[in-house]
Formats: C-alpha cells, sequence, structure tokens
C-alpha cells in the first residue's frame, strides 16, 4: 500500500524521503509535538439517469497536501493545492506559526506502519468502459418502472472514487492507502390519485463498480425502493407522544451512531462538553447492550486498513453489557488525555484537520427473536427506515426521522404510519432498551456522517430493538 | 496578505486567463457549446479555547468547473488544481463524458440575449489585511466576555474569528464573462453552562462583507452566553396542539423549504408540495417575499445568475400569492418556462410585511411554544410533511415560562405556510433568506405522554 501510494503521490512531484524530512523538520519549531504532512488524490466519477435518460456525468479530481504542527492543545494547519516541495515549505512555514519561533529541530521520517488490508486496491474508476455505466442506468430504469405502474419518475445516481493517501509525521509514522470507493442510489416517486410518495434505496462499499452492476444487488435496490414507496402511499398520520419504538436492524443504527457514537467522540470528553463526559466505568444501557466500532470490517463503506492519521483502524468497544468502555480517539485527543489512538482520527480531505470521527458503530446482536419482540408490544410503533438524524453532544438530545414506519397494535403490526421524528437523550435511552434481536445486520453502504462541516463515509447497524419511551414527533 | 488581497484583479485576470484557454481548447475540440466557472479565494481562521490557541489555519482555496455541450449531450469535470495541465485534462474528461450521455433536450447555455451587461460594483470588498495575531486577539475577547458573563458558564467549546477574500470568474461560449470579488469576515463563540440538572451549549455569530459591521467582539460573547444560560433547566411539554413561534434563524428554515419546493429541480421531478401552485395563496395576504440580487453588500449579491444571466429585483411571492418559480435555464426548459435569473438559487430573498416587535409577537402567541432551535432531517419536500426536533420556551400569557426540550414539532407545510399569522420586524440580516420571527397559528407538539 505505501509503495503504491508513493508511487501516485510523490513520485510525479519527484518528491522524496529527504525532502519529506525536509518538510517535517520545517513544521517542527520548538515547542511543536507533532508535525504531520497529509498527502491525498482523489478521483471521482459519477453518472445520473433522470426521466429516463442519462442526462449528466462528471469527472472530479482534487490533490493536495495538509501540513499540520501540533503544540499542546493547539494546531496550526495550512495547505497546498499543488503537491511540490516549494508550495510544501510554504504551506509549512504557516502551519508552524502554532509553536514558539527558534531553530527548528532534525526530524527522520519513519517505518511503515504495519496494518493488515482491508479493502483492494482497484481503482474502480478506470474499471470497465463507461458506455456499461450508461446502460446500466437505463437497464435500471426499465426494470423499476417495470416493478409498478404508479412509478412516475425514476432517478440513478452511480458513483465510484479512488483515493491515494499518504501520511508522514514526526512520531514516525508513515503510511499509505489506497481507498476504492462506490456508491448505486435509486430514488423512486410513485403517484396514485392525488397523492405522491418517494422510496429510496441504494448500496455500497470499498470495492469495484462490478460488484454493483451485477443485477442481484441492483434488483434488490430497485424492489426495495419501489416497495417503501408503494408502503408510504398507503401511509396514515403518525402519532404524537412517548411511546414503545421498536427499530428493524440494520440503518436504524443510526439511532447508535447519533445517541451513542458522537458523545463517545475523544474530541468532545477531552473537552469535558459531552454529556458521556467522565462516565467510563458507569451503566449508561441495559446490559443486553454491548456497542463497538469497528473500521476493520473487509471492505465495508466506513472501513479503513490505516485511519487519515496513519494508525491502523481497529474494532473499540464503546458500550459492553450496557457499561461504559471506551472512547473514540484520535493522536491529539489520545495523547491529551493520555490514551492510546483507536484508529479513528479521520478527516475529508487534505484540506480539513483531521478529528476522531466513527467508522462503522453497531450493536451486537442479542437472544430474541424479533418476531417474539414485535408480540411483545401492546401499543407503539415499528420503524423500519430513517433519513439520518442529528444530536446535541452537549445537552446529549437527539433526533432520526423515520422514513418508513408501522403502528403496533396488540402485538401486531397495522397500518403505515408517515414519516416521524425520533427524539430522545443519549445517555438514557439505551437504559430502556428493552429487548435486543438476534438478527444484527449492517446497512448497505449509504451512510454520510457530518461533524464541524466535514463529510465522511461511515457504516452503521443494529438487530431488533425494543425501547421503551421514546417520543415519536407525529400529528396525530 | 497576498496579493488576492491586495490586488484582486490580477487573480482575476488569472482566473479570465484560464477560461479562455478552456472556452478554446473545448471549442477546437469538439465542443459545440462550453461554459466553465473558476473560483479562488485566501481564508484564515484563529480560534481559542478557554484562553489557549485552538486552532490557526491558513486556507487557500481554488476550483473549476467546466462544461461541455456536444449537441444535447453534456459532460462536466472539476478540480481543485489550477495548473494548466489539470485543467486541460478537465476539458478533455468533460468531453469524453459527452459521449456517452444521452441527449438532453433542455441541456445547453440561456439564450445568448439575456446574458448580462450592465457590469455593477454591489460594495461586495472591503478589504483588510488582518495578521494572525489580530485575529487571535479578537477571538480571545470574544470568548472572554462570554465567559465572565456569569458564574453558570462553565465550559467553553471556544470562539474563532475568520476572514475571506474571495474572486470568481464564470465564462462562456456565448462570449460572455463576468467576475465577481468579495470579503467576509466571520466570528463565533459556544459556550457551554451548567447547574445540577446538566450541560447545555449555545452560539452566537456574525457575518459580514465589511469589517466594520461585524458585531463587536464583547456583542457575540455576552449573546452567546445570553444563549447559553437560557436554556438551563430545560423540560419537556405536554403533548398538543398549540400555536408556535419561531424565532428568527429558525424562521428562515421554513422560507427555504417554501423556496425548495418552488425550484425548478423539485417541480420537474414533481418532487414538491407545491406542484402547480403558480398563483395560488401560499402566504396570509399581507406577506410578500422579494428578491434583491444586487442589493449593496449583500450577503448573496450578484449582478448574473450561474448561467450568465442578468439579475434583478422580483417578487416571488406578492400579497401571499406565488408569482413565479425560482429556475435556473436548465430547469425552465425542463418546465417549459423562460429562466428566472436563478441559477445557483435566490439571492438575497427578503420576507416583507412583519409589523410586530418581540414582545407584540409574544403577546399575539399568548400560550404555546417558542423554538429556538430545530433539529434532524424530518422535512419531506414531495409532501410537506414536517416532523422536527425542536428546542426553545414554553410561553404562557404572552410571558417566557421556562426553557423546552427534547420534543418535536408537526404539520403539514402548506398548513405551516398559510397559517402564519403575524411575522416580526426582528430581521435576521446575516443569511441569504431574510426574516423576521414567525407565529404559525397551530401545530402538533409532542414530548411528554
Amino acid at each position: 500500500m505505501l509503495e503504491l501510494a508513493r508511487g501516485q503521490l510523490l513520485e510525479p512531484a519527484g518528491l522524496d524521503d529527504a525532502d519529506l524530512e525536509k518538510v517535517l523538520a520545517r513544521l517542527c519549531g520548538p515547542g511543536v509535538d507533532l508535525g504531520e504532512a497529509y498527502f491525498q488524490r482523489r478521483v471521482r466519477e459519477s453518472w445520473m439517469l433522470e426521466d429516463g435518460s442519462v442526462r449528466g456525468g462528471s469527472w472530479d479530481v482534487d490533490q493536495g497536501v495538509g501540513l499540520r504542527a501540533v503544540a499542546g492543545t493547539g494546531t496550526g494547519f495550512a495547505y497546498a493545492d499543488s503537491i511540490s516541495l516549494p508550495a510544501l515549505l510554504q504551506a509549512a512555514g504557516s502551519a508552524r506559526a502554532i509553536g514558539r519561533s527558534g531553530q527548528s529541530g532534525r526530524v527522520r521520517a519513519g517505518q511503515g506502519v504495519v496494518a493488515e488490508a482491508r479493502y483492494g486496491t482497484e481503482d474502480p474508476t478506470s474499471a470497465g468502459r463507461p458506455a456499461d455505466r450508461v446502460e446500466l442506468l437505463r437497464t435500471i430504469d426499465a426494470y423499476v418502472r417495470s416493478l409498478d405502474a404508479r412509478v412516475s419518475q425514476v432517478t440513478v445516481n452511480l458513483s465510484a472514487s479512488h483515493e491515494a493517501v499518504l501520511v508522514v509525521a514526526s512520531d514516525g509514522a508513515l503510511a499509505g492507502d489506497i481507498r476504492p470507493l462506490v456508491r448505486l442510489d435509486i430514488r423512486v416517486l410513485m403517484e396514485e390519485n392525488d397523492r405522491r410518495e418517494q422510496g429510496f434505496a441504494g448500496g455500497g462499499g470499498r470495492f469495484d463498480l462490478s460488484e454493483l452492476m451485477n443485477p442481484e444487488s441492483w434488483q434488490e435496490y430497485a424492489t426495495e425502493a419501489v416497495r417503501q414507496a408503494a408502503v408510504n402511499l398507503t401511509a396514515e398520520d403518525a402519532p404524537a407522544g412517548h411511546m414503545t419504538v421498536v427499530l428493524g436492524p440494520g440503518w436504524p443504527g443510526v439511532l447508535l451512531h447519533e445517541a451513542i457514537g458522537h458523545g463517545l467522540e475523544g474530541d468532545f470528553n477531552r473537552k469535558g462538553i459531552s454529556a458521556f463526559s467522565n462516565r467510563i466505568g458507569e451503566q449508561v444501557a441495559s446490559p443486553e447492550c454491548t456497542i463497538v466500532d469497528d473500521g476493520t470490517l473487509a471492505r465495508r463503506r466506513g472501513s479503513l486498513t490505516v485511519d487519515d492519521e496513519g494508525t491502523a483502524a481497529s474494532c473499540t468497544t464503546l458500550i459492553e453489557n450496557g457499561r461504559l468502555v471506551g472512547y473514540m480517539q484520535d493522536k491529539l485527543n489520545a495523547r491529551l488525555m493520555g490514551a492510546k489512538p483507536t484508529g479513528n482520527g479521520r478527516r475529508e480531505s487534505f484540506a480539513h484537520l483531521p478529528m476522531p470521527r466513527m467508522t462503522n458503530t453497531y450493536m451486537l446482536p442479542g437472544k430474541h427473536d424479533p418476531a417474539e419482540i414485535i408480540a411483545s408490544v401492546d401499543d407503539g410503533i415499528y420503524a423500519v427506515n430513517f433519513n439520518g438524524g442529528q444530536v446535541d453532544i452537549t445537552s446529549g438530545k437527539f433526533v432520526f426521522a423515520a422514513s418508513e414506519a408501522y403502528r403496533i397494535r396488540n402485538g401486531k403490526l397495522g397500518a403505515a404510519i408517515k414519516g416521524a421524528t425520533l427524539i430522545g437523550n443519549g445517555p438514557d435511552v439505551l437504559t430502556r432498551v428493552g429487548m435486543v434481536g438476534n438478527d444484527l445486520s449492517l446497512d448497505s453502504g449509504v451512510g454520510v456522517c457530518g461533524k464541524e462541516g466535514q463529510s465522511v463515509p461511515v457504516g452503521v447497524g443494529q438487530p431488533t430493538l425494543r425501547i421503551d419511551g421514546l417520543t415519536v414527533g407525529g400529528t396525530a | 496578505m497576498s496579493d488576492l488581497l491586495t490586488a484582486p484583479e490580477r487573480e482575476i485576470d488569472r482566473l479570465e486567463t484560464l477560461a479562455c484557454r478552456v472556452l478554446e481548447r473545448a471549442r477546437s475540440r469538439g465542443a459545440d457549446q462550453v461554459e466553465v466557472a473558476l473560483n479562488s479565494s485566501l481564508a484564515r481562521e484563529a480560534a481559542v479555547r478557554l484562553g489557549e490557541i485552538d486552532v490557526l489555519e491558513e486556507a487557500r482555496d481554488r476550483g473549476i468547473r467546466v462544461s461541455v455541450y456536444r449537441g444535447q449531450c453534456s459532460g462536466s469535470a472539476s478540480t481543485g488544481d489550477l495548473s494548466p495541465d489539470t485543467v486541460d485534462e478537465c476539458v478533455d474528461r468533460a468531453l469524453a463524458i459527452a459521449r456517452y450521455t444521452q441527449p438532453d433536450p433542455a441541456a445547453g447555455l440561456a439564450q445568448a440575449e439575456l446574458m448580462a451587461v450592465d457590469r455593477v460594483d454591489l460594495d461586495l470588498w472591503h478589504g483588510h489585511d488582518l495578521g494572525m495575531n489580530d485575529l487571535l486577539e479578537r477571538a480571545r475577547e470574544i470568548e472572554q466576555a462570554g465567559r465572565d458573563a456569569d458564574a453558570r458558564i462553565s465550559n467553553s467549546e471556544g470562539a474563532s474569528v475568520s476572514t475571506e477574500a474571495a474572486v470568481s470568474v464564470y465564462a462562456n461560449s456565448h462570449g460572455f464573462i463576468g467576475s465577481n470579488r468579495g470579503t467576509q469576515y466571520s466570528q463565533s463563540c459556544v459556550l457551554i453552562a451548567a447547574d445540577q440538572a446538566g450541560m447545555q451549549r449555545d452560539y452566537d455569530w456574525d457575518s459580514r462583507r465589511s469589517l466594520s459591521e461585524l458585531a463587536s467582539p464583547e456583542a457575540t460573547g455576552l449573546e452567546a452566553a445570553r444563549r447559553t444560560l437560557r436554556r438551563l433547566g430545560a423540560r419537556r411539554v405536554p403533548t398538543g396542539k398549540v400555536p408556535v413561534l419561531f424565532a428568527p434563524e429558525v424562521a428562515r428554515g421554513l422560507i427555504a423549504h417554501l423556496v425548495s419546493a418552488v425550484s425548478g429541480g423539485s417541480l420537474y421531478r414533481r418532487a414538491s408540495f407545491l406542484l402547480d401552485a403558480l398563483g395560488q395563496r401560499i402566504l396570509p395576504d399581507w406577506a410578500s417575499l422579494i428578491e434583491r440580487p444586487r442589493l449593496p453588500g449583500g450577503p448573496a449579491s450578484a449582478w448574473f445568475d450561474a448561467d450568465g444571466v442578468a439579475t434583478r429585483e422580483s417578487a416571488l411571492i406578492a400579497d401571499g400569492e406565488l408569482l413565479r418559480y425560482v429556475l435556473s435555464s436548465y430547469s425552465g426548459r425542463r418546465l417549459g418556462l423562460n429562466t428566472t435569473a436563478n441559477a445557483g438559487g435566490v439571492r438575497n430573498l427578503q420576507f416583507v410585511g412583519g409589523s410586530h416587535d418581540p414582545d407584540a409577537l409574544l403577546a399575539e402567541l399568548g400560550t404555546g411554544l417558542l423554538v429556538t432551535e430545530v433539529m434532524g432531517q424530518g422535512v419531506n419536500l414531495v409532501t410537506g410533511d414536517y416532523s422536527r426536533g425542536a428546542a426553545g420556551f414554553w410561553v404562557e400569557g404572552g410571558e417566557i415560562a421556562w426553557p423546552v426540550e427534547e420534543i418535536t414539532i408537526a404539520g403539514h407545510l402548506r398548513d405551516m405556510l398559510g397559517g402564519i399569522v403575524a411575522a416580526g420586524t426582528d430581521i435576521d440580516t446575516r443569511r441569504n433568506i431574510q426574516t423576521g420571527s414567525l407565529l404559525v397559528d397551530r401545530m402538533m407538539v409532542a414530548g411528554q405522554a
């Protein structure tokens, strides 16, 4: 990986190890704890079908180097959008302003970081022919329309990106990574009488486009999008108030991401501004709950071989049998908290600073059959699809918006209900988990997490969960 | 600072030269039409937390996006690397893509006769050479003012101050070439307050074209403290239907949903709750939405839109009635209508007709909910169904009674917009969509059982 990244990022610019040492030395003025250079090149190709034809396509490339000097709790940061020694040295000069003035030290580029590869090094943007991608989109459109005559609009987006990164830092880190990422989205609008409703499905991961082009995968997404839209055409007004909520497996794991995940990121806890600050060792969930953040899953959208600081990805247990046991860390916050980096230092691009971010966050399976969980509810709702969520990490209040849900009455699934926002309090929502299903599944690969203006791809997952009391924001 | 700040003309010249290179290369390699947008900016930001430096950042950003048309087939490409080789590669890649896309009858440039000709100075450039130390000093003052405001301010996420100078160029094969330049000065402060019930966080910010118009450091620090402190002790409310007053910073969201629903992309995809609403009453008859794209010093002012079409002042809604959609030349053609010079969105849209000051609005509200924050994505523009998390204050008899959190507010956007019964004079001028508080007659609030 390192050699591949070197070949794609350093060699075209004629940079060698001696140049890297020069840049690090420039960054590391007196008082600087960490100097780091992050090289990145990302090429993305995308195609869009709308109203029956492939109307747009785009090719986008970005490359550059982010230079960071960390002193105590402070960070100096600058970046260059061309990879060349003069540009690097100039940006390094800006970034080192954080340190005290004086002579720079000598810094040696380190050894390669040892990390097991979590995905292949193929370039999905150069695999296959563009004509095949265009043809695929048209085939999907025809297939979706053949499924249900009420379909009036189909939008299909296909994208593939290829990213090479190389990190070199004054703590000896030297790591490269080649990251493929592909995604297919199918959006359907269905009309009947005076009603119009949408359905959405999609997926992807860190692999080649050929897997998404396989009819078995795209037909599944197409069928799912049409099914959702059809269900929503029958949806009644959602109830309002505090009630029992059963969450389906997989994508509803966005609950964990919002309610628990963000609050356990190292930066918020180092600063003491998370609702979970100073609560390690406390019982914050029912004993049936064990939650991990796992960047090591093969070829998942949120997975990483090494994070953006060159730390090997790992599986970090956040909550074990209901007890809070760990935070997710990057280098800066780990050092300040006396902890170890956990492979969660991520950044949107070379033009953004790294911070602790989630990878794939999920709950391990419990012992209950999902049917048994639904049968246990007298009056509540069953929510299986969501649009995404948001959290206030300080007060702990979080929301996530259901896009497909059903009423449960007397242990039986009833009518579909319209989308509604669910709101709760992160530190206590999981103490009210009454039952955990045995049906863990992970999402299909469409998650995007936003934090401080930076977006990164993530994954979520969970088994079916029963939560005994959550506020449901319907209108009825 | 660099020459971008002291001599923006030189950077504009450079971008214009690149634009011509792109037009020439694309035409000579088979494009029937081509357009190109370039931008270049320099930003500095200093952030402090608890009086110590948190981040010092210098950001030099550049970008180019090229769109080419072969007949009715289009392709596009972008990069952040403005070296001639990469720019050339972008042109070639866009042309290659246009070989595979299908003919789109709506594709292509806007009509040549619509191109803007009257270059006007919109007073968007107010250069000040502020160094990192100036920014740092100001950030420290902001945070200190906030932390000193009250002993219950227990922690801070910090204060930050930034300056940005940006230039942009748009050119197309009609021969249009136009440029813009603008400065932006911004500051923000995020504070934490604590009491026995727990922690609360809130913030304040300001952003202006000119440093002299920016709020004072004390004002931002103190307002952040006031907003944070007033949330302490928040609790839920009983579930029920009540009137809801949206403070200006969240009222703009309601208007933004309206704008999305009458924008070309939502309409030709039939993904709007306001399909075929032209001529219909959307807002009460005393309310209008006026777009002022050439407002001097405005947050989104421009003399041409993203298609090169001349912008002009125009009502979107007058006396409650929808007079037009929000269209680019592309979305206009998809709908069989003319562009409204809104490629790139609305520019300085103002809600006109509000007459109540904040106390009068609370009196009008009587007993109900004042919302100061909304959370999450629970807005369905296809159906108009609205359900979001919220925080704010319970109001009784026209007086703020206590802070509220962990609740949802729900309704239907068409009913909510039509159900606006009063609007405030407290217009928030920091953003592109500018409105005062908006009072909605009835929404479902969910909290306790």
